[in-house]
C-alpha cells in the first residue's frame, strides 16, 4: 500500500520533470531567437542559447570547473552551497516551529492573547523581507550574551524563521481549536487538566492541520534563507551562488542554472522531510482526511 | 442511601439579560443505587442540561447536586461516574484498546493494569478481537459499545448517557439496549439515560422521568414494572405497552399544556 503510493508519486515526479524539459526544448525550437513582441511589448522570451541554454548544457556544466583553470568541479561547489543553505533552513524551520507552535498554544490557552496578538502576527508578514534582512544583521551584530557571539549565518536563519513561524502558528491554532466540543466535554468529565487535554486530545486532533502548515513553513524557511543570503551577501550558501553566477550569464549562461537547480533541490528536500513526517503521523488515521 | 440526589436545582442561562433561558427550574430527583432512570421529553426540556449538571460539566444556578453523598464537583474529580454521548467520540488516533484506557491513563494507572482492564472491558462488550483496530475501522454500533466500555473502564458506580443510541439504526439500537441492560446488570451500575424514544426509555428503565420545556422541569415520574429480567419477549409484553401508553400520555400532557400556553401568549411554537 505504502510502497505503491511511493512508486506512484515518484513516477509522477519523473513525468513532471520530463514534461518541463520537453516544454523548454520545444520552445527553444519553435520560439523566436531574439524574443517576440506582442502589441509593441516584448513578451516572448528569447529562445537563443544565451537566454535559454540547452538542458544537456546545463547538466554537463556540473562536471566542469567552477572557474577556468580551477580544480573544483561546479557540482561540488553547488552541493556544498546547497547543504550550507539546507542547514540554515533547518535551523530557521526548527526555530519557526518552536515559536509557531508555542504561540499557537498560548493563543489557544488565552483568548486575550489570541485577540491581542493575532492581528500583529498577520501584520508582521506584510513587512518586506528585503527591508528586514539588513536590520536583523545589524541587530545580531550588536547582540552579546555572555560568551555567545551572534554568527552571521544566524541572521539568515532568523529570516527563515520569520517566514516559517506564521503559517505554523496559524495552522496549529486552527488545529488545536478543531478538537470536537464533545471530545473536550469528555476530557472535562474525566476532570482532565488543561495540559492533559492539550497532549491527549488537542495536539493529536491538530495533526491534520499542522502537517500542511509545516509544509508551508518549510518552504517559507527556504525562501527566507535564500533571500537573506542574497540581500545580506552572506557567503557559502546557494543564494549567494545564484547572484554570483548570474553576473556571468552572458559568457557562461548554463552556470546560473546549476545554482538555480541547487536551490530547487533544497526546497524539494525540505518539503520531502515534512512529507515524510506526514506519512508517519497520518498512517493510522482515517483515509478520507489524509488524502 | 441514594446514588444520586438532585435537590431544588435550577439552571438559568444568561440570567438577567434579554436572552435569559430558564433551562431547568426547581428540579428534584433521587436515584437509588443500581436503578436505571431515563429522562425523556421534547427538545429544550432541559434533559441534557440536567445530565450535565449531574456530571458537573455545568454549575447549577441554585440548588444542589450530590453523587454518592459527595458534591458533583468532587464526584467528577474522583471519577465516580462514566459518561457516553450520542457520538461515540472515540479518538481516531488511538486503537480501540487505547481508547478504553484513556480515563485510566488520566487517573495515572500503570500500563499493565490499564491493559488488563481494557481487555476485561472488551470481553464485557463482546469485542475482544478488535483491541488493536482503530475506531474508524468499526461500525457505528461497535464504536458505541467501545464508548460504553470506555465509560465503564474505571468501574464507576454511575453511568450517564446522553442519547447514546440516537445515531444508530433500529436493529442495532434494540441489540444495544439488550447489551446495555446485560452490562449494567453484570456490573450493577446505576444509569441516568437521556433519550427521545419512548419504547427505549420503557424497555431500559425502572423509572421514566418525563420533562417539559419552557421552563424546563420534571412533570411526572412513571414507574415501569417489567421486573429485572428483561429480554426480547419483554417488547411484546402487556406491561411494556401499558408503560409506553402511560409515558406517551404524560408527554402529551406536557405538549397540550405547552401549546395552550403558547396560544395564550399568541406565539407560534417554533
Amino acid at each position: 500500500m505504502l510502497m505503491r503510493r511511493i512508486a506512484y508519486r515518484s513516477s509522477m515526479f519523473v513525468l513532471a520533470i520530463a514534461s518541463v524539459i520537453a516544454l523548454w526544448e520545444g520552445y527553444k525550437i519553435l520560439g523566436p531567437q531574439e524574443g517576440g513582441k506582442l502589441f509593441g511589448v516584448s513578451i516572448l522570451p528569447r529562445a537563443n542559447s544565451t537566454a535559454m541554454p540547452h538542458v544537456w548544457d546545463m547538466l554537463s556544466r556540473y562536471n566542469r570547473p567552477e572557474v577556468r583553470g580551477s580544480e573544483t568541479k561546479i557540482w561540488s561547489v553547488v552541493l556544498s552551497g546547497t547543504l550550507f543553505s539546507l542547514r540554515l533552513s533547518l535551523v530557521g524551520f526548527f526555530l519557526g516551529t518552536t515559536i509557531g507552535v508555542g504561540l499557537a498554544v498560548l493563543m489557544s490557552r488565552f483568548r486575550v492573547v489570541q485577540r491581542g496578538l493575532l492581528p500583529y502576527l498577520v501584520m508582521s508578514q506584510t513587512v518586506p523581507l528585503i527591508a528586514l534582512a539588513p536590520l536583523v544583521v545589524s541587530w545580531g551584530g550588536k547582540l552579546e550574551i555572555g560568551s555567545f557571539v551572534w554568527p552571521r549565518w544566524l541572521s539568515a536563519s532568523i529570516l527563515g524563521t520569520f517566514l516559517a513561524f506564521f503559517p505554523i502558528a496559524v495552522g496549529t491554532l486552527r488545529g488545536l481549536a478543531s478538537a470536537p466540543a464533545a471530545a473536550v466535554e469528555l476530557m472535562d468529565s474525566y476532570a482532565a487538566s488543561w495540559k492533559q487535554t492539550l497532549i491527549k486530545l488537542r495536539f493529536p486532533a491538530a495533526v491534520p492541520f499542522m502537517v500542511p502548515a509545516f509544509k508551508l513553513g518549510a518552504s517559507g524557511a527556504v525562501v527566507g534563507v535564500v533571500v537573506a543570503e542574497i540581500s545580506t551577501g552572506l557567503k557559502g550558501g546557494i543564494g549567494r551562488l545564484i547572484i554570483e553566477y548570474a553576473r556571468e550569464a552572458t559568457g557562461d549562461p548554463a552556470k546560473v542554472f546549476t545554482a538555480v537547480f541547487g536551490a530547487a533541490a533544497l526546497g524539494i528536500t525540505m518539503s520531502g522531510l515534512v512529507a515524510l513526517s506526514d506519512v508517519l503521523l497520518m498512517r493510522n488515521r482515517p483515509k478520507e482526511t489524509s488524502a | 442511601m441514594s446514588a444520586l440526589e438532585v435537590v431544588g436545582t435550577s439552571k438559568i442561562f444568561n440570567q438577567g439579560t434579554a436572552k435569559q433561558v430558564d433551562a431547568l427550574v426547581d428540579v428534584n430527583l433521587t436515584v437509588k443505587p443500581g436503578e436505571f432512570v431515563s429522562l425523556i421529553g421534547p427538545s429544550g426540556c432541559g434533559k441534557s442540561t440536567l445530565l450535565r449538571l449531574i456530571a458537573n460539566l455545568l454549575e447549577p444556578t441554585s440548588g444542589s447536586v450530590s453523587v454518592n453523598k459527595k458534591t458533583a464537583a468532587q464526584a467528577r474529580l474522583d471519577q465516580d461516574y462514566g459518561m457516553a454521548f450520542q457520538q461515540a467520540g472515540l479518538f481516531d488516533w488511538r486503537t480501540v484498546s487505547k481508547n478504553i484506557e484513556l480515563p485510566l491513563e488520566l487517573k495515572g494507572w500503570d500500563k499493565d493494569k490499564r491493559e488488563a482492564r481494557a481487555k476485561e472491558m472488551l470481553e464485557l462488550v463482546k469485542l475482544p478481537e478488535f483491541a488493536d483496530l482503530y475506531p474508524w475501522q468499526l461500525s457505528g454500533g461497535m464504536q458505541q459499545r467501545i464508548a460504553i466500555a470506555r465509560a465503564l473502564a474505571a468501574h464507576p458506580q454511575l453511568l450517564l448517557m446522553d442519547e447514546p443510541f440516537g445515531a444508530l439504526d433500529e436493529m442495532t439500537r434494540e441489540y444495544m439496549q439488550g447489551e446495555l441492560l446485560r452490562i449494567c446488570g453484570e456490573t450493577s451500575t446505576t444509569v441516568v439515560f437521556v433519550t427521545h424514544s419512548i419504547p427505549e426509555a420503557v424497555y431500559l428503565s425502572n423509572r421514566v422521568v418525563v420533562m417539559s420545556p419552557r421552563p424546563g422541569r420534571i412533570t411526572s415520574v412513571i414507574d415501569v414494572d417489567l421486573g429485572s429480567k428483561r429480554n426480547e419477549d419483554t417488547r411484546a409484553a402487556d406491561g411494556f405497552f401499558r408503560s409506553i401508553t402511560a409515558v406517551r400520555e404524560a408527554l402529551r400532557g406536557t405538549h397540550a399544556e405547552h401549546a395552550a400556553a403558547n396560544a395564550i401568549r399568541g406565539v407560534e411554537d417554533r
